[in-house]
């Protein structure tokens, strides 16, 4: 299952379905670097409104892709977590350390545009 | 139909469910005065002393015609249902379950005196109907008992929680700031709904920033104390940054000793100091109106 990366300005915004596999989220750690890359992205914005458990291998991946994403000068933040997720991965000592977290779409794109501000 | 059970033949040809039946009868043939007898004991023990005469009668009516139904029918549905219905009613008026117990084994009391009164001068026939009554007086005593405490159970329960949803109260002070006041015991339970009300909180209002404030808190173990920092990371994954003020020395020892990155969390001593740690972490700044003009 591909995980839909849209364009927004400097921004990236790939959106998690329900149930990825290890493979859909192998596939997805290097789609979404070659894409920043590619488009010369400053921001990536990772949307997983939609996953309903986050297991270790999840979280791993994420925390590797944004830091993937810096070593290419680009910034990386994870949104939409859901409250029950959040607490069970806290249970678990899943705690995405190192990597911004925002509330939702809207949130972490105001979190990059300032963080733009910032670098300029 | 006669009940196939283990009971030998006996030379009067009476089988126990005739002697049952026989019992029921007398029962009933001296329900007003055994349960005069009944009620008069009840009051002679100082039982039941939260309720009125008047109440306590109507309620010995309804146990005694009950008690003596389930002998006759021996079951017990009807029987464990009115002693929950009957529970139901007299637990807020505080009634305890010793009184409870008690009363219903001074019926059984009464009614194995009757027993002995009427049979006393056949010996072996009082000890047939004794066989019979026994097993099934002390199931129906059994039966009010456990009637009883899981009724007081569920309304502990039920207490219990309405007692936890009360005491934790998310409050939104300004645009994307929470208040969360923590005052009291805090056991893992409390902990956990305390998290997931917070976490809802933040989802709800959009939150920012908030600040956990723990003056209230005496005293918290290293489960606790594993909880509000799990609290912490779990809110940080929502976007929120969690600011804890009020920490007693007691509970900053403990968040030392168990090696809490200090790092991770955000504290400030106060209430009024966390309040306004949050508004410059939002952009707010607060001026009198003097300061304005």
């Amino acid at each position: 299952m591909e995980v839909p990366i849209l364009k927004q300005g400097e921004v990236l915004i790939a959106t998690f379905q329900a149930a990825l596999s290890d493979a859909d989220l192998n596939q997805l750690r290097s789609g979404l670097v070659q894409q920043v890359v590619k488009l010369r992205s400053r921001g990536v914005i990772v949307d997983v409104t939609a996953m309903d458990v986050m297991d270790s291998f999840a979280s791993r991946t994420l925390r590797e892709i944004a830091h993937m994403i810096r070593l290419r000068g680009a910034e990386t933040v994870i949104v939409g977590i859901q409250p029950e997720v959040a607490f069970a991965m806290v249970q678990l000592g899943l705690t995405l350390e190192g990597v911004a977290t925002a509330l939702d779409l809207e949130e972490g794109l105001a979190y990059l545009t300032q963080k733009f501000k910032n670098i300029a | 139909m006669p009940r196939r059970d283990n009971r030998v033949d006996l030379p009067t040809g009476e089988e126990p469910s005739e002697l049952l039946r026989e019992l029921v009868a007398h029962l009933r043939q001296n329900r007003t005065q055994l349960r005069e007898e009944w009620v008069q004991r009840i009051s002679e023990t100082r039982l039941l002393t939260a309720m009125t005469k008047e109440e306590i009668f109507a309620e010995a009516t309804s146990v005694y015609d009950s008690y003596v139904e389930a002998l006759e029918t021996e079951t017990f549905e009807a029987l464990q249902a009115y002693a929950r219905n009957l529970s139901e009613r007299i637990i807020p008026r505080g009634v305890e379950t010793h009184e409870v117990v008690g009363i219903v084994l001074l019926l059984r009391d009464v009614l194995a005196r009757s027993l002995f009164a009427k049979y006393q001068t056949d010996f072996k026939k009082l000890n047939r109907i004794l066989d019979a009554y026994e097993p099934a007086a002390n199931r129906i005593a059994n039966t009010v008992a456990v009637g009883f405490v899981q009724e007081r159970e569920r309304v502990i329960r039920q207490q219990q929680e309405a007692i936890r949803e009360l005491s934790t109260p998310v409050l939104q002070v300004r645009e994307r700031l929470l208040i969360l006041p923590i005052i009291g015991v805090i056991d893992p339970q409390r902990a956990r709904q305390l998290t997931e009300q917070l976490l809802r909180g933040i989802r709800t209002n959009r939150a920012k920033v908030v600040v956990i404030d723990i003056t209230g808190v005496a005293a918290m173990d290293v489960t606790v104390a594993n909880h509000l920092v799990q609290t912490v990371e779990a809110s940080r994954l929502l976007g929120a940054t969690v600011i804890v003020t009020g920490l007693s020395p007691e509970i900053a020892q403990t968040l030392v000793t168990i090696g809490v990155d200090l790092g991770k969390m955000n504290t400030v001593g106060d209430l009024q100091g966390g309040i306004e740690q949050a508004e410059r972490l939002l952009g707010y700044k607060v001026v009198t109106l003097a300061e304005t003009r």
